[in-house]
C-alpha cells in the first residue's frame, strides 16, 4: 500500500491546500496520473501520483490546507484490489490501517532503546526490511537534526545584531611567526605527540596577554558603554562537525602557560564536538579568536560576537618573501584581522592592541 | 607439541586408555589386523594383544550390544563403527539401552561406552558411506555426541569421552584423518563439552562443526579479503549444544550462517537456527541462513558430490547474503 502525500511544489513550500481532486476511491491510478490539484503561492497545480493502484481513501476534505508530506490519500497496490472498500466521503474517512513495518528484532530492539519510532525509518536491508543500521542512521539525524537548526537561528541572531548595532572597523597586521615557530618545535622537539602544542595556542595566548596588557578590548557592551572587564576569559571559535559554531570560553587565559591554553582549548574542542560544554562556558568570552588557517583561509575579517566588543581573526600560515635586515627571505608569515566595536575604541587604542599581539607573537618567551 | 594427522591424533587418545586403564578393550570391524578402516588403531594389537583388540564381525547391533554389556559389567569399551551410515544398524542397542539405562534403572546402572564413526563425505564412496547423520544420535537424551574437527580435539575428546561414566558417541569426518595439525600429546583434555571461537569477527558468525569447520575457515579468509571479518564458532559438542556459546557469539554480530554437512530438514542447522529464534531472537539483524547439504543421497560423480556438499564458495555467497550488501 502507497500513500500520496502532499508535494513539495517547490523549495519554499511549506503547505500547500487541495482544490480538487481527480480521482476518487475505486479509481485504478497509473504512475502519472494526474490525481489532485494543489494551489500554491505559485498558483494551482496538477499533481501527479507515483503509485500503481487503486485509490482507497482519501484522507483530506477539499480546501484544507496542509503541511508537505501530509498524506493525502491511500493507494492499495494492484495486488489488494479486491480490497478496496465502498468509497466513503472524505470528511468521515477513518485513518488507513499502519500497514506492516519490516524490521529486524535487532533493528527494533535498538529502535525502541533509542526511542526510534521504526515506522518512521527508512530500511536499506533485504526488500527494504529495516535493520540495525538504519535505525542507528535515523537516531542519529534525529538527535543532530534541531541542534543545528537552533544553533543555526541562534547565529543568525547573534551576527544580525552585531553587524546591525556594532559599528566594526578592521585593522590587520602580517607577522613573521618564524621566531615564535622555532621557540615552539624547540619546546616540542622532547615531548610525546599528545603533549605538543600548536600554533594556535600561542595565539590564543598572545590575544589574551594583549587584552590584558590593552584593557579596553576586553569588555561587555552594557548599552551605554563598555567598562573593560577585570579577568580574560578568550572565547575560542569551534566549528562543529554537524555544521555551526561555537565559541566557549577559557577561564581566565592570561594566567595560563602556553601549555595550559592547549589543555584548554583541547578539552573544549573535545567537549564542543561531542555537545558537551555548559551555559556557562557558551556566554562568558570577553574577547573572541577565530582561526580559519586550517581551512586554507589566509585572511580572516571576523564579526564581532555581542556584548563583546573585539575579536580576532588567524588566518594560515604560509611562507612568503620577507624582508629581513635589507634582504628578502622566505619567512613562515600569518595575518591577524581585528574587528572591534568603534562605540568602545578608535584606531589608535586598536592599533596598541594589536601591536601587542604582535610583541607576544614574535617573543613567546615576553614576561 | 608436534606435527600429527588427525588419525595419530585419534590413535594417540586410543593407546593412552588402553595403557592407562586395563578395563579399556577396542571392538569393531577390522581395528585389530587391518588396524581400523582409517587406521585409527594400526599397531595397537600387536602393542596391546587380542584380548583388547578385537576384531567385531560385521553386526553393529551385535557387538554394539556387546559392548553395552561389557560397560554394564564394568569393563571400558571403545566401539568403532566404520561409518555412520552402517552405525543404523545400532540404533537399537544405543537409542533403546545405551541411552536410556541409566534412567531406567534410576541411576543403579550406568553404560561407560565410547563409540567412534566416521561421517561425512568428499572421498567419492558413495551413498551409502558418505551421509552425515549425527544429528540422529544428537538427537537422544542420555546419549552425549563430540565432533572433533582439529587434530587436537581427535585426541582431547576421544579423552574425555573415556573419562564420561555416561555413553558418548564421536563422529569423526572422514576427510580429516589424513589432513595435519599440532598435537599436544601430553596437555590435559581441553573440556569437549563446550564451543570453542575459531577465528573471531565482527561482521557475521559462522557456526559450524566437523569437517565444515576448515571450509568455514578458507570462506572466512576469503571473505577477509573483501573487508567482511567472520566470526568462526566451532560447535565442538552437538549433544549438549552450548547454548550460551551460540547465544554470544551471534549477540557480537547479529547475523548468523550455519554450516552443516547433513541435509537441512531437520538436521542440526535447524536445531541452531531454532536456539537463535528462542534465545537470541532480538540480537537477530538479518535472516539465519544455512548451508547444508543438497538433499540427495550423496552422489558418486566426483563433480556432482562436490555440487552437493557445502563449499567455501557456497559459504562465502551465504555470509554475503545476510550481509546484504553491508560491507
Amino acid at each position: 500500500m502507497g500513500e500520496f502525500r502532499m508535494p513539495s511544489l517547490g523549495a519554499d513550500m511549506a503547505a500547500g491546500t487541495l482544490v480538487a481532486w481527480r480521482k476518487q476511491p475505486g479509481d485504478v491510478v497509473h504512475r502519472g496520473d494526474i490525481i489532485a490539484e494543489v494551489e500554491t503561492d505559485k498558483g494551482v497545480i496538477e499533481v501527479e501520483v507515483f503509485d500503481e493502484g487503486v485509490v482507497e481513501t482519501l484522507l483530506v476534505a477539499v480546501n484544507a490546507k496542509v503541511p508537505v508530506g501530509t498524506p493525502l490519500a491511500s493507494i492499495a497496490s494492484a495486488g489488494s484490489i479486491a480490497a478496496v472498500p465502498s468509497a466513503p466521503s472524505p470528511v468521515q474517512a477513518p485513518p488507513p490501517a499502519a500497514a506492516r513495518v519490516h524490521a529486524t528484532p535487532l533493528a527494533r530492539t535498538v529502535a525502541k532503546a533509542l526511542g526510534v519510532d521504526v515506522t518512521k525509518v527508512h530500511g536499506t536491508g533485504d526488500g527494504g526490511v529495516i535493520v540495525r543500521a538504519d535505525v542507528d542512521r535515523a537516531a542519529a539525524e534525529v538527535t543532530s537534526t534541531p541542534r543545528p537548526d537552533r544553533m543555526r537561528q541562534a547565529i543568525a541572531a547573534a551576527m544580525t545584531r552585531s553587524k546591525r548595532e556594532i559599528p566594526h572597523f578592521y585593522l590587520a597586521h602580517t607577522v613573521d611567526l618564524g621566531p615564535a615557530l622555532t621557540w615552539l618545535s624547540a619546546r616540542n622537539e622532547a615531548r610525546s605527540v599528545t603533549d605538543r602544542v600548536l600554533p594556535g595556542a600561542l595565539f590564543v595566548r598572545a590575544v589574551a596577554r594583549a587584552a590584558r596588557a590593552v584593557p579596553e578590548l576586553n569588555a561587555h557592551w552594557t548599552g551605554e558603554s563598555a567598562p573593560p572587564l577585570p579577568y580574560v576569559h578568550v572565547g575560542v571559535a569551534v566549528a562543529l562537525r554537524g555544521g555551526g559554531l561555537v565559541a566557549p570560553a577559557i577561564h581566565d587565559t592570561d594566567t595560563l602557560d602556553v601549555d595550559g591554553v592547549m589543555r584548554a582549548m583541547a578539552d573544549l574542542v573535545d567537549r564542543a564536538r561531542g555537545l558537551k560544554l555548559t551555559a556557562t562556558e557558551m556566554g562568558e568570552a570577553t574577547i573572541t579568536v577565530t582561526s580559519l588557517g586550517d581551512r586554507g583561509v589566509e585572511v580572516n575579517v571576523p564579526v564581532i560576537v555581542p556584548p563583546q566588543v573585539a575579536i580576532v581573526g588567524f588566518g594560515k600560515v604560509v611562507d612568503r618573501p620577507w624582508v629581513v635586515a635589507g634582504v628578502v627571505v622566505p619567512r613562515p608569515v600569518v595575518t591577524i584581522s581585528l574587528a572591534a566595536d568603534h562605540r568602545v575604541t578608535d584606531g589608535h587604542r586598536a592599533g596598541r592592541f594589536l601591536a601587542s599581539v604582535v610583541a607576544f607573537l614574535e617573543d613567546p618567551e615576553k614576561p | 607439541m608436534r606435527r600429527a594427522t588427525y588419525r595419530e591424533g585419534v590413535r594417540t587418545a586410543l593407546r593412552d586408555a588402553l595403557r592407562r586403564d586395563p578395563r579399556v578393550f577396542l571392538l569393531g570391524e577390522d581395528v585389530g589386523r587391518y588396524g581400523g578402516a582409517y587406521a585409527c588403531s594400526a599397531g595397537l594389537l600387536e602393542e596391546f594383544g587380542p584380548e583388547r583388540v578385537r576384531d567385531a564381525p560385521l553386526a553393529e547391533n551385535g557387538f554394539v550390544g556387546a559392548a553395552i554389556g561389557a560397560a554394564m559389567g564394568g569393563l571400558r569399551p571403545i566401539v568403532e563403527i566404520m561409518t555412520v551410515n552402517f552405525a543404523l544398524l545400532a540404533l537399537d542397542q544405543l537409542v533403546n539401552n545405551a541411552a536410556t539405562l541409566r534412567h531406567m534403572t534410576a541411576g543403579q546402572v550406568s553404560v561407560p561406552l565410547v563409540v567412534r564413526m566416521a561421517t561425512g563425505a568428499g572421498r567419492q564412496l558413495g551413498a551409502q558411506h558418505s551421509h552425515s547423520l549425527e544429528n540422529w544420535f544428537a538427537h537422544v537424551p542420555g546419549l552425549r555426541v563430540l565432533a572433533p574437527a582439529t587434530v587436537q580435539d581427535a585426541r582431547d575428546m576421544v579423552l574425555a569421552a573415556f573419562d564420561d561414566p555416561d555413553p558418548v558417541v564421536i563422529v569423526e569426518n572422514q576427510v580429516l584423518y589424513p589432513t595435519e595439525g599440532d598435537l599436544d600429546e601430553d596437555a590435559p583434555p581441553v573440556s569437549p563439552w563446550h564451543a570453542i571461537v575459531r577465528r573471531p569477527g565482527r561482521d557475521a558468525s559462522i557456526i559450524t562443526h566437523g569437517g565444515s569447520l576448515s571450509k568455514s575457515l578458507v570462506a572466512a579468509e576469503l571473505l577477509a579479503k573483501e573487508g567482511i571479518e567472520v566470526e568462526v564458532l566451532d560447535l565442538r559438542c552437538l549433544r549438549p549444544l552450548d547454548v550460551d556459546a551460540i547465544v554470544a557469539t551471534v549477540t557480537r554480530t547479529h547475523r548468523a550462517v550455519l554450516v552443516d554437512e547433513s541435509w537441512k530438514t531437520g538436521g542440526l542447522a535447524a536445531e541452531v537456527c531454532a536456539t537463535l529464534v528462542e534465545r537470541a531472537f532480538y540480537e537477530l539483524d538479518a535472516p539465519v541462513a544455512r548451508v547444508c547439504s543438497v538433499e540427495v543421497p550423496v552422489p558418486y560423480a566426483k563433480h556432482l558430490e562436490d555440487a552437493a556438499l557445502p563449499s567455501p564458495a557456497r559459504i562465502v555467497d551465504a555470509v554475503k547474503g545476510v550481509l546484504h550488501g553491508r560491507i
